[in-house]
C-alpha cells in the first residue's frame, strides 16, 4: 500500500512539470514580460524606464531560461523560469504583481472557502442521495418519469439564475439574510447560509440524475434478486443492499473532488462577496494579476492529483476485493 | 447490389447540392446589392459544420445499424419536440451567420467602393426595425414611457419631471393610459389569428408531403397522424411547430409597435439582443466540439488500440490538461490573448473581426479543456474492442493498422462520439454565461446571453428593479439548454447499447 502511494506520488511529478511548462509558455513565451508591463501601466505613452522599473520590482527582468551573465548553477537558477515556475514545487508562491504575499493570502482565504464548500458538499450529497433513492424506489412509474424530467429542468437552468434569484428573493424581498459579505467566527453563519443553499440547489438536478443511474444499475444485479427471493421487503432491499453497494461509486466519486473543495467556488464566492480562494482567483483574473493566476493553476493541479490518489486508496478501503499493486 | 440505398439517398444528395447552390445564391444576392460579403472565421466553420452534419445524415441513411437507433429517436415524443425547438434556434443562428458590409453612402459618385466598417448579417436585415429602433435608455416591456424621469418643458412654460414618451414603443397611441391595454389585446389577438392561420397552412403542407411519401390521401395521412400510427412522432412535431409559429407571430405583431422585452441601458431592444445571442450560444456549443473532435477521436482510439508507449504519452497529455482547473486554463489563455490583441491592434480590420477571433479562440480553448473526457471514453472502448475475435482475425490476416482503425474500430465507437457531442452542447452554452461573468468569455462588444446577464446584474440594485434583460436572457438560454438536454437524452436512450439492454 505504502509503495503504491509512493509510486503514485512519483507519477504526479511529470504531470505537475507539464502543468508548469504550459503556464510558463502561456505567461512568459506567448507574451513577453514587456507586454505584461505595458498592459499594466496602460498601453499608450509608456516610457521604457517605467517598463524596466515595473519588471525589476517583480523580478521579471531576468532572462527566461538561461542567464548568460552568471556562472555555474546560478546561470540556471537566476532566471524567470526557475524563480517563477520551479519554485512553485516547493509551494513558494512568491508575491503577487500587486506586491502581496500569495502564500499568506492563500492560507487566510482558504477558511471562508471551506466554510462554503464543505456544507455544500456534505448536504448536497445527502440531498442528492435521498432524492435519487426516492426516484429509484418509484422506478418505472410517473413519479420516476416526472422526477427525472424535473432534474433535467433544474440542470438546464443557469447557475447564475440560482444565485441572482436567491439573492433577490431571500436577500431583497424577504430581508432574511444579508445579500453579500462575510464575518469572522460565529457571525459568519448568516452570510454563509444563502450561498450554501444556492450551491446545493444548483447541483441537485445533475447529482440526483447521476445517482439515480447508479442505483438503477445496482437494482438490476443478481444479489438484489436474491434478496427479494428470500422475502425481504422492498425498503429492506433498498436500504440494506442497494444503498450500501451503491455507496461505493458514490463515495469514491466524492473523494475525487474532496481536495478541490479548498479552491472554493468561483462564482458563488464572488457574487456573495465571500473572501475565499474562488473570489481571489476571480479578482486576480479581473485585475490581470498573472502571478496569482499562475499560483492558483499550480495549486489546482496539485489538488486534482491528490484527489486521483485518494480515489484509488478509497477504492481499497470501501471494497476489499480491490487490491492495489 | 447496393442500388436500393443509393436510390434512396438521391433526395438527400439533392438537398446537399441545393444547400450549396442556395449558399452561393445568397452570397450572389448579397454581392448584387452592392454589399460586400464578409466571411468571419466562425461563419466558415459553421458552414463546414452544416456540411459535416449533412454528410453524417447521408452516411447514416446508408447503414441500417445507424438507421435503427435514429428511428428510435424519431419515435420519442420528447425528443422530437426538442428537435423542432432546436431547429428554430439553428435557423436564427444560420441566418445570423451570413455577414456582409453595406456600401458607404458617399457624396461623390466617383468615390464608390468604400464599405461601412459595421458588419451586419442577413438576420440583422430581416429584423432591421428591432435593431434601429433605439430609445434613450431603459424602458419596461411593452411600455410607452421611459423608465427614468426627465425634465420637460410644458406648453405653459413651466418645467416638470415626467416620464417621457418613448420614441418608438407605443408611439402610435395618443393616450397610452387608456388605450394601451386594449391595443395590446388587439395586437396579441391579431398575432394569434395570423399565427394559427400560418400554423394550419404549414401543417397542411407537411401532411400533403407526407401523404405523397405514404402514397395515401391527405385525409388518411392526417387520420394516421392524429391516431399516432406513424413511425415518427409527427403529431408532436406538428403541435410544437404550431405552438412556436403562433408564439412567433404574436412576438412579431407586438414588436412592430412595442419593445416586447423592453430596452436596455443604451435603449437597445432586448428582444433583438436575445435573438442575436442565439448565434453566440450555438457557436460555442457546436464549434467547440467540432474543433476538439478530430483530436479526441484520433488520440483516444490510438491510445486504446496501440497501447504501450503511445498509450502512455496520450494518457500523460490528457491527465496533465485535465488536472488544470478548466476555468483557470481558459482564463490564463484568454488573458494571454488579450495581451496579444492589445499589442497587435493592426491584425484586426473591424470590431467584428476582433470579437470573432476571440470567440473562435474561446471555442478552441474550451475544446482543449473538454476533449479529455471523450478521449478517455474512446480509449477504454477501443481497449475492449481490440480483444474481440473479429479484430484478432483482422490482425491475423495482416490487415494494416490504419485500415483496422478506420474500418473496424472507428465505426464501433461512433455512438459514443455522438452521445458525447450532444451531451456536451448544453454544458457549453451554460458555461458561456459563467465565463462572461468571470470576464474571460466572449468579447464585450459581442452580444451574448452571458454579456446580457453580466450587464443587467448590476441593475438589480435599482428600485424598481430592471428585471427584463435578465429574464429574457435566462428564458431564451433555458429553452435552448432544456431542448438540448431532452434531445440528448433521446439520442442516448437510442444509441447506448447498455441502456437498451435494461
Amino acid at each position: 500500500m505504502l509503495a503504491y502511494i509512493l509510486r503514485r506520488v512519483f507519477y504526479a511529478v511529470p504531470i505537475l512539470i507539464g502543468v508548469n511548462l504550459i503556464t510558463f509558455f502561456l505567461f512568459f513565451v506567448v507574451n513577453s514580460p514587456d507586454d505584461m508591463a505595458r498592459m499594466h501601466l496602460g498601453m499608450k505613452r509608456v516610457t521604457p524606464e517605467a517598463v524596466d522599473k515595473w519588471k525589476q520590482e517583480r523580478g521579471y527582468d531576468k532572462p527566461l531560461l538561461l542567464n548568460r551573465a552568471e556562472d555555474g548553477a546560478r546561470s540556471v537558477t537566476n532566471t524567470i523560469f526557475f524563480e517563477k515556475s520551479v519554485s512553485l514545487f516547493a509551494f513558494r508562491f512568491g508575491s503577487s504583481d500587486a506586491g502581496r504575499d500569495i502564500g499568506y493570502d492563500i492560507s487566510q482565504r482558504m477558511w471562508p472557502s471551506l466554510a462554503i464548500a464543505i456544507p455544500v458538499f456534505i448536504v448536497g450529497i445527502l440531498a442528492n442521495v435521498t432524492f435519487a433513492l426516492l426516484i429509484a424506489f418509484f422506478r418505472a412509474t410517473y413519479i420516476d418519469y416526472w422526477g427525472v424530467f424535473l432534474c433535467v429542468v433544474l440542470m438546464s437552468i443557469s447557475s447564475l439564475f440560482y444565485i441572482i434569484g436567491g439573492q433577490y428573493l431571500v436577500g431583497k424581498l424577504l430581508h432574511l439574510v444579508p445579500i453579500s459579505g462575510y464575518d469572522d467566527g460565529f457571525d459568519a453563519v448568516s452570510f454563509v447560509i444563502l450561498p450554501v443553499i444556492v450551491g446545493i440547489i444548483g447541483g441537485i438536478g445533475a447529482g440526483t440524475r447521476w445517482y439515480r443511474t447508479i442505483f438503477l444499475e445496482e437494482i438490476g444485479r443478481d444479489y438484489v434478486r436474491t434478496a427479494r427471493a428470500k422475502g425481504l421487503s422492498e425498503p429492506q432491499v433498498m436500504f440494506g443492499h442497494v444503498l450500501r453497494n451503491a455507496l461505493i461509486p458514490i463515495m469514491t466519486g466524492a473523494v475525487a473532488i474532496l481536495p478541490l473543495l479548498f479552491m472554493g467556488s468561483l462564482i458563488l464566492e464572488s457574487f456573495f462577496g465571500i473572501p475565499g480562494l474562488g473570489s481571489y482567483t476571480i479578482d486576480a483574473i479581473g485585475s490581470q494579476d498573472f502571478a496569482i493566476v499562475r499560483a492558483m493553476v499550480f495549486l489546482g493541479s496539485a489538488l486534482y492529483i491528490v484527489g486521483l490518489i485518494l480515489t484509488d486508496i478509497s477504492y481499497t478501503l470501501v471494497d476489499p476485493r480491490i487490491r492495489l499493486v | 447490389m447496393n442500388t436500393m440505398p443509393r436510390y434512396k439517398n438521391r433526395p438527400v444528395l439533392l438537398m446537399l447540392v441545393m444547400l450549396v447552390v442556395a449558399g452561393m445564391a445568397v452570397t450572389g444576392v448579397i454581392a448584387m446589392f452592392g454589399l460586400k460579403p464578409v466571411f468571419l472565421w466562425t461563419d466558415v466553420l459553421i458552414y463546414l459544420l452544416v456540411l459535416v452534419i449533412a454528410g453524417v445524415v447521408i452516411y447514416s441513411r446508408q447503414h441500417e445499424h445507424l438507421r435503427a437507433p435514429w428511428r428510435r429517436v424519431w419515435r420519442s415524443r420528447a425528443g422530437m419536440a426538442a428537435l423542432v425547438v432546436l431547429g428554430a434556434y439553428v435557423l436564427v443562428g444560420l441566418l445570423d451567420s451570413m455577414h456582409f458590409r453595406e456600401p458607404l453612402l458617399s457624396v461623390d459618385a466617383s468615390e464608390s467602393g468604400g464599405h461601412s466598417v459595421e458588419v451586419l448579417s442577413v438576420f440583422d436585415k430581416l429584423v432591421e426595425p428591432l435593431r434601429l429602433r433605439v430609445e434613450k435608455t431603459y424602458s419596461a416591456p411593452l411600455a410607452a414611457h421611459l423608465y427614468a424621469r426627465e425634465m420637460q418643458e410644458l406648453p405653459d412654460g413651466t418645467q416638470q419631471r415626467v416620464y417621457p414618451r418613448l420614441q418608438y414603443g407605443g408611439a402610435h397611441l395618443r393616450d397610452p393610459e387608456t388605450e394601451q391595454s386594449a391595443d395590446i389585446v388587439v395586437t396579441v389577438s391579431a398575432g394569434l389569428m395570423k399565427g394559427i392561420g400560418i400554423a394550419v397552412l404549414v401543417s397542411l403542407a407537411i401532411v400533403m408531403l407526407l401523404a405523397r411519401h405514404y402514397r395515401a390521401t391527405s385525409a388518411a395521412t392526417l387520420a394516421r397522424i392524429v391516431r399516432v400510427q406513424t413511425a415518427m412522432a409527427w403529431h408532436v412535431v406538428l403541435l410544437t411547430l404550431a405552438i412556436m409559429l403562433v408564439g412567433a407571430m404574436v412576438l412579431i405583431e407586438l414588436s412592430g409597435k412595442y419593445h416586447v422585452f423592453g430596452t436596455d441601458k443604451v435603449g437597445q431592444d432586448v428582444l433583438y439582443q436575445t435573438l442575436k445571442s442565439i448565434r453566440t450560444g450555438l457557436v460555442i456549443g457546436t464549434l467547440t466540439t467540432l474543433i476538439m473532435l478530430p483530436f479526441a477521436i484520433s488520440l483516444g482510439v490510438m491510445a486504446g488500440y496501440f497501447r504501450g508507449w503511445i498509450d502512455d504519452i496520450i494518457q500523460y497529455i490528457y491527465t496533465t490538461l485535465n488536472s488544470i482547473p478548466g476555468v483557470l486554463l481558459i482564463a490564463a489563455s484568454i488573458l494571454a490573448l488579450q495581451v496579444y490583441m492589445a499589442n497587435h491592434p493592426e491584425a484586426f480590420e473591424t470590431v467584428a473581426d476582433r470579437a470573432d477571433a476571440r470567440l473562435l479562440f474561446l471555442c478552441i480553448i474550451l475544446g482543449i479543456t473538454s476533449w479529455t473526457g471523450l478521449c478517455r471514453l474512446l480509449r477504454g472502448e477501443s481497449l475492449k474492442l481490440r480483444e474481440l475475435d473479429y479484430l484478432q482475425a483482422a490482425t491475423a490476416f495482416g490487415v494494416a493498422h490504419v485500415r483496422i482503425l478506420s474500418r473496424h474500430i472507428l465505426p464501433n465507437v461512433m455512438h459514443i462520439v455522438l452521445i458525447i457531442v450532444v451531451l456536451d452542447f448544453s454544458g457549453l452554452v451554460l458555461a458561456e454565461a459563467v465565463l462572461s461573468y468571470v470576464g474571460v468569455g466572449v468579447d464585450p462588444s459581442m452580444i451574448s446571453w452571458g454579456n446580457m446577464i453580466n450587464g443587467a446584474r448590476l441593475e438589480m440594485a435599482r428600485e424598481p428593479v430592471v428585471w427584463w434583460s435578465l429574464t429574457a436572457a435566462f428564458a431564451f438560454m433555458f429553452i435552448l439548454v432544456l431542448a438540448a438536454n431532452v434531445f440528448s437524452d433521446a439520442v442516448r436512450d437510442a444509441f447506448d447499447p447498455r441502456l437498451r439492454a435494461n
